[in-house]
C-alpha cells in the first residue's frame, strides 16, 4: 500500500491544469496497528493530484532530506498534515521535519516566503470522544485549541490556515464509522483539489466536517 | 688500539651499553653519554681507541655514515609542500644567521690576530652549527615539529647547503697563498673535466635521484614489497642511502646533502615509514660512534696545557654565536620563548668544522695550531650543547613559559600529526577512514597490503606501507601525538596483538576495534577493551531489515524491530561473556566452546523481547475507556 511512501498520482491531462495540487505529510509511526488512519490514507493514496508522502517510511532513521522537502512543498497547493493527536501534539518525524524543513530562508525570513498564500490544514485522529475535549472535560481544551502552534506555524509562514478536519474517539471506533471517515476524507480531497472549497468559506467555520456536511447538502 | 674489527666492534658497541644507559638515568641527553663514553674509551683515560689516526680516520668515515642517514631521515620527515612552506625561514633565517655569525667570529678572530683569510676561513667554519646533535636533542625533546623546532631545523639545512659552497670557496682562499695545488675535488671522478661540464652533471645527478626517487624506487618498494621479506626491504633501503652517498661523492659533492634531497623525493611516498623504520636503527648506532669519535678526539693535553686560553674561546665563542641567534631572533619578530630556544640550540659548532679545519690545514690557510686549538674548542663547544639544553629545559623554559603562556602563544604549536590513526585500510577502515575526514578528522592510515596502498593513495589519501603490529612503526606514525587508534585489522591474532602492545606501549591511546567474530569480540572484553563493533553484524541486520520490509513490514516499523533485536543480540553478547570465561579455562576446543554459546543465544532469542511501543497505538480494554469518557474529570488524555 503505501510502503514506498509517497504514492504520486499523475493526473489527467485535462482536469489537472486547473486542480489544486494535494500534499498529504503523513506521520504515524505504527501504520500497521492503526485502524482509521489506515483506512483514510487507503482512501485517498489514488487520487490523481494528491500525493501522500509517509514521512517514516521515506524516514525510518529520521534522518529528512530537507531540500527533497523543499521541493515537494514548492510542487503543491495544498499542504495538509494528516497524524494522530499524541499528547495533543503531532509524532516526532513532523516535529523533526517542521524543525528542518522549515527554514528561515524558505519558509520565513526577508528572502524566505516559498509557502506563502498556499493553504494548510491539518487532519488529526483523536483516541477520546468529542465530549472530552471540552473545558470541563479531561482533556480541558478544544482539539482546535490544542492545534494552536499549528495554526500559528501556518501563519507565520504566510500559508492560509483552514479548520482541522477531526476524527473523535478512534479507541473504540466502529468499523462504519471508519469507512464513512474514509469516505469523507476522500470527498473532501477532491474538493478542495477542484476548487470547490473556497478558503474564505472554509475560514468561517471551526472545523472541516460541519463545511463538508454543509457541501454535501448544497450538492444534493 | 689496534685490535681486530670485532674487537673494535666491542669496544664501541660495550662503551655505548654501559655509559648511555647510566647517562640517560640521569635525564641527560644520548648524545652526552656518547660524548662521554668516547671520552673514557679514549687516548686519556682507557686509551682504547683513538691511539693511531689513520685508525680514527676509517671509523670517522664510517661513523659519517650516520650524518648521511640523519639527513637522508631529516629529507624524509619534510615533504616537498613542507619544505617550500619553510623556503622563507631558510633562507631568511638561515641565511641571516650564518652572514652575521661569520662576520662577526672573524672580526673577532682578527682580533686575535690572524690574518684576514684566516680570519673569514675561521667565521664562515665555526658559523655553522652541529646538525648531529641539536636534532637528535630536538628530537629527544620532542621540539623538532614545533614551530621554534622547524626554525632551528630551517637554519641547520641552510648550513648544511651553505658548507658546500664553503668547500668550494676554500681553495680560493688559498689560492694566494700559494698553495693552489690541491683542489677540492682532487679525488672526484668527474675532476679533470672542464668545469662546466662538471656543473652540468651535478645538476644532472640531482636531478637524476630526484626523477628516480619519483619515478623508479616506487615500482622496485612494491616488488621487493610484494616478496613480504622484511630484511630485503631494508637491504634495498641501505642500499639506496649508500648508493646515493656514493654517487655524490665521486662527483665531489656532499653525500649527506645528495641523501637529503633522496629522503625528501621519497617523503611523499607510501613507503616512508617503513624507510624511517629500517634506516633508523642504523643512524642511530652510526650517529653514535660518531659522537663517540668526537669525544674520543678531545684533545685533553692541549686543554691542560693552556687551560685558560681554551676555556676563553669555548666562552667566547658560544656567547658571540648566542647573542647574533637571539639578535637574527629579534631581526625575524620570533616571540621570547621561541627566540631562546633558538639561540640555545644553536649555539655550538658544528661537526662540519672538523671536516673544514682538516681541509683549511691541508690548503695552508689556516696553521697547524690554531686548527688543533680550535678542534677542540669545537668539540668542546659540542660537548656543551647537550648541558646547554638541559639547562634550558631545567631553568629558563619553566621561568619563562610562566611568564609567557598566554593561550595565543599555545596556539601556534603546529603539528601534522593526526589525532587517528587507522590500522587496516581494507574495505572496514575505509568506512572509518571516509566518515572521518568527511567531517574533517584526518587521519594516518597504515596498512600493509602494498597494492591497496597504491589503489587508496592514487586518490589523494595518506597512506603508508607497514606493519602496524609493530611499536616503532606505529611511533612514527604518530602515535604519541595521537588520540585514537582505529584497529580495523581483518586479522585476528594481530589485531589482539595490537591491542596487547599499544596497550602496554601507549596507554594514553583510546582503541577502537573492529572485531572479526563473537570470539574475537570476548577476547577483547577480555582485555577490557569494550569499544568494538563486530565487523558483519551492522551490514547484515541492516540487509535484514530489507527483507522484514519485503514482507511488508512499514519501513519505520523493520527499523524498530531491526533496533530491537540489535539491542537484545548486544544484551545476549554480554551475557554470554559470562559463559565465555568459565569456559575458557576448561579444555573444551573453541567449536565445541562456540557451539555452546550459539545454542545460548539461540535460546534467548526464542524467549524473545516484549515490544514496548504501544504507546504509539493504544488499544484500551472497553471497561477503561468507560472509566475515562464517563469520569470526565480525571486525568488527562
Amino acid at each position: 500500500m503505501l510502503n514506498d511512501g509517497a504514492v504520486t498520482n499523475k493526473a489527467t491531462e485535462n482536469d489537472s491544469k486547473q486542480w489544486q495540487s494535494i500534499l498529504i505529510l503523513f506521520a504515524h509511526p505504527m501504520i500497521h496497528r492503526s485502524n482509521v488512519n489506515k483506512a483514510m490514507i487507503e482512501a485517498v493514496a489514488d487520487l490523481d493530484a494528491v500525493r501522500v508522502h509517509d514521512l517514516y517510511a521515506a524516514y525510518p532513521e529520521l534522518y529528512i532530506d530537507v531540500e527533497y522537502e523543499q521541493s515537494l512543498l514548492c510542487q503543491h497547493d495544498v499542504i495538509i498534515f494528516h497524524h494522530p493527536f499524541y499528547w495533543y501534539a503531532p509524532p516526532a518525524v513532523l516535529k523533526i521535519w517542521q524543525d528542518l524543513v522549515l527554514q528561515h530562508g524558505f519558509a520565513f525570513g526577508r528572502e524566505g516566503s516559498a509557502l506563502s498564500d498556499k493553504c494548510f490544514m491539518s487532519v488529526v485522529t483523536c483516541g477520546y470522544d468529542k465530549d472530552t475535549y471540552e473545558e470541563s472535560a479531561v482533556n480541558h481544551y478544544t482539539v482546535q485549541e490544542l492545534l494552536r502552534p499549528t495554526e500559528q506555524m501556518a501563519r507565520f509562514i504566510g500559508m492560509r490556515y483552514m479548520p482541522p478536519y477531526i476524527v473523535y474517539g478512534t479507541h473504540r471506533i466502529r468499523k462504519r464509522d471508519i469507512i464513512a471517515h474514509a469516505d469523507e476524507y476522500r470527498s473532501l480531497l477532491i474538493a478542495l483539489r477542484e476548487g470547490q472549497i473556497r478558503v474564505d468559506d472554509a475560514q468561517k467555520v471551526s472545523k472541516f466536517n460541519l463545511l463538508l456536511s454543509l457541501l454535501r447538502g448544497r450538492e444534493r | 688500539m689496534t685490535g681486530s674489527l670485532l674487537e673494535q666492534a666491542i669496544v664501541y658497541l660495550g662503551a655505548a651499553v654501559v655509559v648511555v644507559p647510566l647517562v640517560k638515568r640521569f635525564k641527560f641527553s644520548a648524545i652526552l653519554g656518547y660524548l662521554i663514553a668516547g671520552i673514557i674509551i679514549g687516548p686519556y683515560v682507557l686509551g682504547w681507541v683513538g691511539q693511531s689516526s689513520e685508525e680514527q680516520t676509517r671509523v670517522l668515515h664510517f661513523a659519517e655514515f650516520g650524518v648521511v642517514m640523519m639527513l637522508f631521515l631529516i629529507g624524509l620527515g619534510l615533504r616537498p609542500a613542507l619544505l617550500w612552506k619553510l623556503r622563507v625561514p631558510i633562507i631568511g633565517i638561515g641565511g641571516t644567521q650564518v652572514l652575521l655569525t661569520t662576520i662577526a667570529i672573524a672580526l673577532l678572530a682578527l682580533a686575535f690576530g690572524l690574518p684576514a683569510k684566516a680570519a673569514l676561513t675561521v667565521g664562515m667554519i665555526l658559523a655553522l652549527s652541529s646538525t648531529a646533535i641539536v636534532i637528535q636533542i630536538l628530537n629527544e625533546q620532542g621540539l623538532l615539529t614545533t614551530p621554534a623546532g622547524r626554525n632551528i631545523f630551517s637554519v641547520l639545512l641552510f648550513q648544511d647547503i651553505a658548507a658546500i659552497p664553503m668547500l668550494a670557496v676554500l681553495p680560493l682562499l688559498a689560492m694566494s697563498s700559494a698553495n693552489s695545488s690541491k683542489h677540492l675535488s682532487a679525488d672526484s671522478l668527474i675532476a679533470h673535466y672542464p668545469a662546466w661540464i662538471q656543473v652540468g652533471l651535478i645538476i644532472g645527478t640531482i636531478a637524476c635521484i630526484m626523477l628516480a626517487g619519483r619515478f623508479a624506487f616506487k615500482p622496485i618498494f612494491r616488488l621487493v614489497a610484494a616478496t613480504q621479506i622484511r630484511e630485503l626491504f631494508t637491504a634495498l633501503a641501505l642500499l639506496i642511502v649508500i648508493g646515493i652517498a656514493w654517487l655524490m661523492q665521486s662527483l665531489g659533492l656532499s653525500p649527506a646533502l645528495g641523501a637529503f634531497v633522496a629522503g625528501v623525493v621519497l617523503a611523499e611516498s607510501e613507503y616512508r615509514h617503513q624507510l624511517e623504520l629500517d634506516i633508523a636503527p642504523f643512524q642511530g648506532l652510526l650517529l653514535g660512534l660518531f659522537f663517540m669519535m668526537v669525544g674520543a678526539g678531545i684533545d685533553f693535553l692541549l686543554l691542560i696545557h693552556r687551560p685558560l686560553l681554551i676555556v676563553l674561546l669555548v666562552a667566547l665563542l658560544v656567547l658571540t654565536k648566542f647573542l647574533i641567534l637571539l639578535l637574527v631572533g629579534r631581526l625575524f619578530r620570533m616571540n621570547m620563548v621561541k627566540k631562546t630556544i633558538f639561540a640555545f640550540a644553536l649555539a655550538q659548532a658544528g661537526e662540519f668544522a672538523f671536516v673544514l679545519f682538516a681541509m683549511s690545514l691541508q690548503l695552508n690557510v689556516l696553521t697547524a695550531d690554531i686548527v688543533s686549538i680550535l678542534v677542540l674548542v669545537v668539540a668542546l663547544s659540542m660537548m656543551l650543547a647537550p648541558l646547554l639544553m638541559i639547562a634550558l629545559d631545567k631553568w629558563i623554559m619553566p621561568r619563562l613559559s610562566q611568564q609567557a603562556s598566554s593561550p595565543a602563544e599555545q596556539d601556534t604549536v603546529e603539528n601534522d600529526n593526526n589525532p587517528v590513526i587507522i590500522a587496516g585500510y581494507g574495505r572496514f577502515g575505509q568506512m572509518i577512514g571516509r566518515l572521518l575526514m568527511a567531517n574533517g578528522i584526518t587521519a594516518t592510515i597504515l596498512e600493509n597490503n602494498s597494492d591497496h596502498v597504491e589503489t587508496i593513495r592514487r586518490f589523494g589519501q595518506k597512506v603508508y606501507y607497514g606493519d602496524a603490529t609493530r611499536a616503532d612503526l606505529l611511533a612514527s606514525a604518530g602515535a604519541y601525538e595521537a588520540k585514537v587508534l582505529v584497529i580495523a585489522l581483518a586479522d585476528q591474532t594481530k589485531s589482539l596483538e595490537l591491542v596487547e602492545m599499544v596497550k602496554n606501549q601507549f596507554p594514553h591511546l583510546r582503541i577502537f576495534v573492529r572485531a572479526t567474530s563473537r570470539a574475537h569480540a570476548y577476547e577483547l572484553m577480555d582485555k577490557e577493551v569494550f569499544s568494538f563493533e563486530r565487523d558483519t553484524r551492522l551490514s547484515a541486520l541492516e540487509l535484514g531489515q530489507s527483507v522484514l520490509q519485503q514482507f511488508g513490514f512499514h519501513p519505520y516499523r523493520a527499523r524498530r524491530a531491526t533496533h530491537l533485536f540489535r539491542q537484545h543480540d548486544k544484551r545476549v553478547m554480554h551475557q554470554l561473556f559470562e559463559v565465555y570465561k568459565e569456559n575458557r579455562n576448561d579444555y573444551i576446543e573453541s567449536s565445541k566452546r562456540n557451539e555452546l554459546i550459539i545454542a545460548e543465544i539461540l535460546k534467548a532469542d526464542m524467549a524473545g523481547e516484549a515490544d514496548s511501543d504501544y504507546g504509539w497505538s493504544v488499544v484500551l480494554s472497553d471497561e477503561e475507556i468507560e472509566a475515562i469518557t464517563e469520569d470526565k474529570a480525571d486525568d488527562k488524555k
